[in-house]
């Protein structure tokens, strides 16, 4: 009597995934190390504006950042534009204070380079933004950084 | 008794735990890399009626408009021709009273005089000025000054400027090309 082959049983092989978590891992410890959670919850709407000549801003904890903007609940707060210092509106009076404040909490080495990193929105008026650049200047925190996006030249 | 073995941890359900983690930092993280243009304010001014006498002839003066409209020198001007215009200003040009005076410059580590302009670029702005357009300019003055810095670079090293890795080439470079931008004081011209 003839015997038959049944296909029962023959699927394809089952694919070794003992190494799939060793991937993962390496995946994650890639996103792990290359995370930087954001400091602050923006109560400001930001685009930045666009610049060919950027350079980068080296040292990311010797950077302070101004946030200039609507504010993101315009019912709340209206449509002017806000200062925005750590997590809370602030006025153009509060910025000294701010200045100083940063310079604390870096060593006294690090102090000479901290940076002062504008993020201003496009449809900023100057006035807002000269306003700020004069306090900065009283608090002698002269190096500043137009915050901007890269662009290739045209 | 006898020791009993202990029983394999079943490692089933790590790649379930290590995705779990993997989606959350994939999630979290923010790549962005922090750019933008730097510049150096001037100290704050003690005496007011101190005022730092330069001649006309040395000073390209821009102005921005409560409605983004430039004049550089008296004429109306155009954002995508202000960096050539900052260029030929800050070019060197021998007995030419329409452009800055040149003096001779001493520099230690060429060890020669070298001619230089006396000319700065005063920016000037209105309080209804847009910050896009303030951005512009600076951008446009930054080129021409990158762009004068590179031709320096390459007539001495052969290199372009942000290839130079020494950090005296770059001292030099930036003490022949130095970015003379001045910010005027603030005044409210326009209205907002």
């Amino acid at each position: 009597m003839a015997k038959f082959k049944t296909d029962k049983g023959k699927g394809s092989p089952a694919i070794n995934t003992s190494s799939l978590p060793d991937i993962i891992f390496m995946l994650l410890f890639f996103f792990m190390v290359t995370t930087t959670m954001r400091e602050n919850t923006l109560l400001v709407r930001v685009k930045l504006p666009e610049a060919t000549e950027v350079q980068k801003l080296e040292k990311k904890s010797l950077v302070s950042y101004i946030y200039i903007g609507e504010p993101t609940n315009q019912t709340l707060y209206g449509t002017n534009s806000r200062i925005q210092l750590n997590d809370s509106y602030a006025t153009v009076g509060d910025i000294q204070e701010f200045v100083a404040k940063e310079r604390q909490a870096r060593n006294e080495a690090d102090r000479k380079l901290l940076t002062t990193s504008l993020k201003v929105d496009i449809n900023t008026k100057m006035g807002v933004v000269t306003d700020v650049k004069q306090e900065l200047r009283k608090a002698s925190a002269l190096k500043i950084n137009y915050s901007t996006r890269k662009v290739l030249r045209k | 008794m006898a020791k009993r073995a202990a029983p394999e941890i079943n490692a089933g359900s790590m790649a379930d735990i290590a995705f779990l983690l993997l989606i959350f930092f994939l999630v979290t993280t923010t790549m962005d890399v922090d750019t933008g243009i730097t510049r150096k304010l001037p100290p704050p001014v003690e005496n007011k009626n101190e005022n730092v006498d330069v001649k006309d002839r040395n000073v390209l003066k821009i102005l921005i408009n409560s409605h983004d409209l430039l004049l550089v020198n008296g004429k109306p001007g155009n954002v995508d021709n202000l960096a050539t215009k900052v260029k030929d200003f800050m070019a060197i040009h021998l007995n030419n009273s329409a452009y800055p005076e040149v003096q001779e410059k001493m520099i230690p580590e060429l060890g020669k005089k070298v001619l230089m302009t006396k000319g700065i670029v005063s920016l000037k702005n209105d309080r209804g000025t847009s910050y896009e357009m303030y951005i512009k300019v600076q951008n446009e003055l930054a080129r021409a000054f990158n762009e004068m810095k590179d031709e320096q670079s390459l007539k001495f090293y052969g290199l372009k400027y942000d290839q130079l890795v020494d950090d005296k080439k770059i001292k030099l470079i930036n003490k022949l090309v130095p970015v003379r931008v001045s910010e005027a004081e603030p005044e409210n011209v326009g209205g907002q």
